[in-house]
């Protein structure tokens, strides 16, 4: 297993200003992407997936901001740059976009501007960084399109998006984030808006892809079985908080925070009896501006330890290392 | 695409012709004929018509005819080019108009350019920093644009051009140039008259695209395909210039159409205030006078303008979107 990472972050923050006050949209976030390795990133909706994402490469809305901890590339290294202290616009910055981090949208329909054909939006990215001609560029793009999976790469480069099909427009989203040759790769979702066929081909590319080039993969989705299939470790997120992170064996067959547990049991399971009720977490994800104080799992927790989990939050996991953020390990220790 | 063109050109040719109805019958509507209004006109100088003499003359001008025949009558020979004789001014309409319509172009797309040049980059930036004191500033100056009338603009600034800096305000030329033949020397005069009269006909439109630019683009910033841009690593100005400015552009294509007869039909006021020689004051004198062919024949025209607009407007929306190129559809 490669020790090293490509990319760290540490306890960042992110707040959000809106009109009703500021929401802390991520709190005290660490992840690590190391090459060759498929972090798994996990949560309900609204729990920090994307804003993370985003964080990382400063393009997040305007009214968003990192309020503490740092985004370091290249960590332990001479050079090592904290992404989180330079600025959005700063051309470091968008060197960074693209040419060391590729992000793979989730909707391929709305991702891709209906309005230029798909080798224009590709080569775009291609002469963002080293740009090596027209000629070549066209060439590479054809290149990273026939990669990607996509047939007659050669004419299809003159093909606009809504004249491809879901599929299709996924594989020439993924070309697009390779079009820099980066060596860590955002996915956000990538396949929730694919049916299922289509879901499964397309992982198995991005995996495929990942390994042949030593990519660090950050993947984010919802769904537990995505995890299993493609993840080597795993980030759970919770309203902003990773609240577990472990190796994707320890996460299926030893979870240790109750949320974690919570969604392993939501799966539907084959071996079910018919009309069995499927499992559920109760309740809903709070507001984000209504954050329960303490663990902001405990309203939802079955195993709550009243007068303990509402006073104050759980220490987050150490940065690097695998645990959870749950007084009941802290007791358990 | 052809098939595109082909059933816009048909819709273009059948709107015409309803349009030309619809002139006749608005021309008609009021009660009386022209004779009636020249008649009331020449009582109020002191002079008096005998009823024989209203009559031959409207035998003369084929008013006693049938209402049917009448339209007939006058499509056909508007068809040939001959948009008839002016009652009130005693000579062919297409004379009276003459240089007015193109001096009316001219005042137009002035107005026009300078409201698109003007309009584009304020709302893009009000939308790219929305909440900004810039964004602030132009939201205020917008809205008092839209509330102010063009005519009292115009009033206020023939008052100071004439007060302070000792202007010829109003008109399209100076007096020397007003009756003399075209010469280098006078198309000079009109590039030095035209600015003041399309500043305050763009205001208000000016005003209403900074509006309209803002919300398609606030629109547009929000969609994925801004952040797949940003993410590529390329500059944020390119970004938003080449994608969501772009989309939020088509909507203008579409403006196009019914920009044109507002021009002209939504100067008529500015025009009597500043004196311009255009069509808009005339259109206004000949629905006074009940002069029906040249009122007919400037509403026609601009029916016709949008309809021309339109079919522009399509056609340039075909040009820059390509999905509406492509599949016949948005």
């Amino acid at each position: 297993m490669v020790e090293f990472s490509l990319l760290s972050v540490r306890e960042l923050a992110v707040e959000f200003r809106a009109d009703t006050g500021t929401v802390r949209a991520l709190d005290s976030v660490s992840l690590d992407l190391r090459p060759g390795r498929v972090l798994g990133v996990v949560g309900e909706s609204g729990c920090g997936k994307s804003v993370t994402a985003r964080a990382i490469l400063r393009i997040l809305d305007r009214n968003g901001s990192i309020v503490a901890g740092r985004v370091l590339l290249d960590p332990d290294t001479p050079a090592e740059t904290d992404l989180s202290q330079l600025d959005p616009e700063s051309q470091r910055m968008r060197g960074v976009r693209g040419a060391r981090v590729g992000l793979i949208f989730q909707e391929p329909m709305s991702a891709l501007s209906m309005q230029y054909t798909i080798g224009n939006q590709l080569i775009e990215a291609i002469r963002a960084h080293n740009d090596p001609g027209k000629a070549a560029a066209r060439e590479k793009a054809i290149a990273l399109l026939g990669d990607a999976g996509i047939p007659r790469p050669e004419t299809r480069i003159d093909a606009y998006p809504f004249q491809l099909s879901g599929g299709l427009r996924q594989r020439v989203g993924i070309a697009l984030a390779l079009a820099g040759d980066p060596d860590i790769l955002i996915a956000d979702e990538p396949t929730t808006a694919l049916d299922v066929t289509t879901q499964a081909q397309i992982l198995t590319l991005l995996r495929r892809l990942q390994q042949e080039k030593n990519i660090a993969l950050m993947l984010i989705t919802h769904d537990m079985g995505v995890i299993a299939q493609m993840a080597d470790d795993v980030a759970v997120m919770y309203l902003g908080r990773v609240v577990e992170y472990a190796p994707v064996g320890e996460l299926f067959h030893a979870p240790r925070h109750p949320y974690t547990r919570a969604l392993l049991r939501s799966v539907p399971d084959l071996r079910a009896t018919p009309r069995q009720r499927l499992a559920t977490i109760g309740g809903a994800v709070p507001q984000p501006n209504a954050r329960p104080t303490g663990c902001p799992f405990h309203p939802r927790c079955p195993e709550v330890i009243p007068g303990r989990c509402d006073a104050a939050p759980p220490a987050p996991i150490p940065p690097g290392a695998a645990g959870a953020s749950c007084f009941r390990l802290e007791d358990a220790a | 695409m052809l098939n595109y063109i082909a059933r816009r050109l048909m819709l273009a040719v059948i709107t015409c012709a309803a349009i030309s109805v619809l002139t006749f019958i608005i021309i008609r509507l009021p009660p009386g004929d022209f004779v009636d209004a020249y008649i009331a006109n020449l009582a109020s100088t002191g002079s008096t018509v005998t009823a024989d003499q209203a009559e031959a003359m409207r035998h003369e001008y084929g008013l006693d005819r049938p209402v049917i025949v009448q339209y007939f009558l006058w499509i056909a020979r508007v068809v040939q080019g001959d948009f008839g004789v002016s009652m009130m001014w005693r000579r062919p309409v297409t004379e009276v108009i003459g240089d007015r319509l193109w001096l009316t172009m001219v005042v137009s797309f002035a107005a026009l350019f300078l409201t698109w040049t003007i309009a584009l980059p304020i709302g893009i930036y009000s939308a790219v920093r929305q909440y900004s004191i810039g964004d602030y500033i132009a939201t205020m100056l917008g809205f008092m644009g839209l509330a102010i009338p063009n005519f009292l603009l115009a009033l206020i600034l023939m008052y100071f051009g004439f007060r302070y800096l000792g202007l010829s305000v109003g008109g399209l030329f100076s007096a020397e140039y007003a009756q003399a033949g075209w010469s280098g020397a006078k198309l000079w005069d009109l590039a030095k008259h035209v600015p003041l009269p399309a500043c305050v006909l763009a205001l208000a439109g000016t005003a209403q695209l900074i509006r309209i630019m803002r919300a398609n683009l606030l629109d547009e910033l929000r969609k994925p395909y801004v952040v797949t841009a940003k993410a590529k690593g390329i500059g944020n100005l390119r970004v938003i210039l080449k994608y969501p400015v772009r989309a939020a552009l088509n909507p203008f294509a579409s403006s196009i159409a019914y920009i044109f007869p507002y021009l002209v039909s939504g100067s008529i006021i500015v025009s009597l205030v500043l004196g311009l020689p255009t069509v808009g004051p005339l259109l206004l004198q000949a629905l006074v006078a009940q002069d029906m062919y040249l009122a007919g024949t400037i509403v026609l025209l601009l029916g016709l303008m949008t309809v021309v607009g339109t079919l522009i407007s399509d056609l340039l929306l075909m040009w820059i979107e390509p999905r509406l190129r492509l599949t016949g559809r948005l």
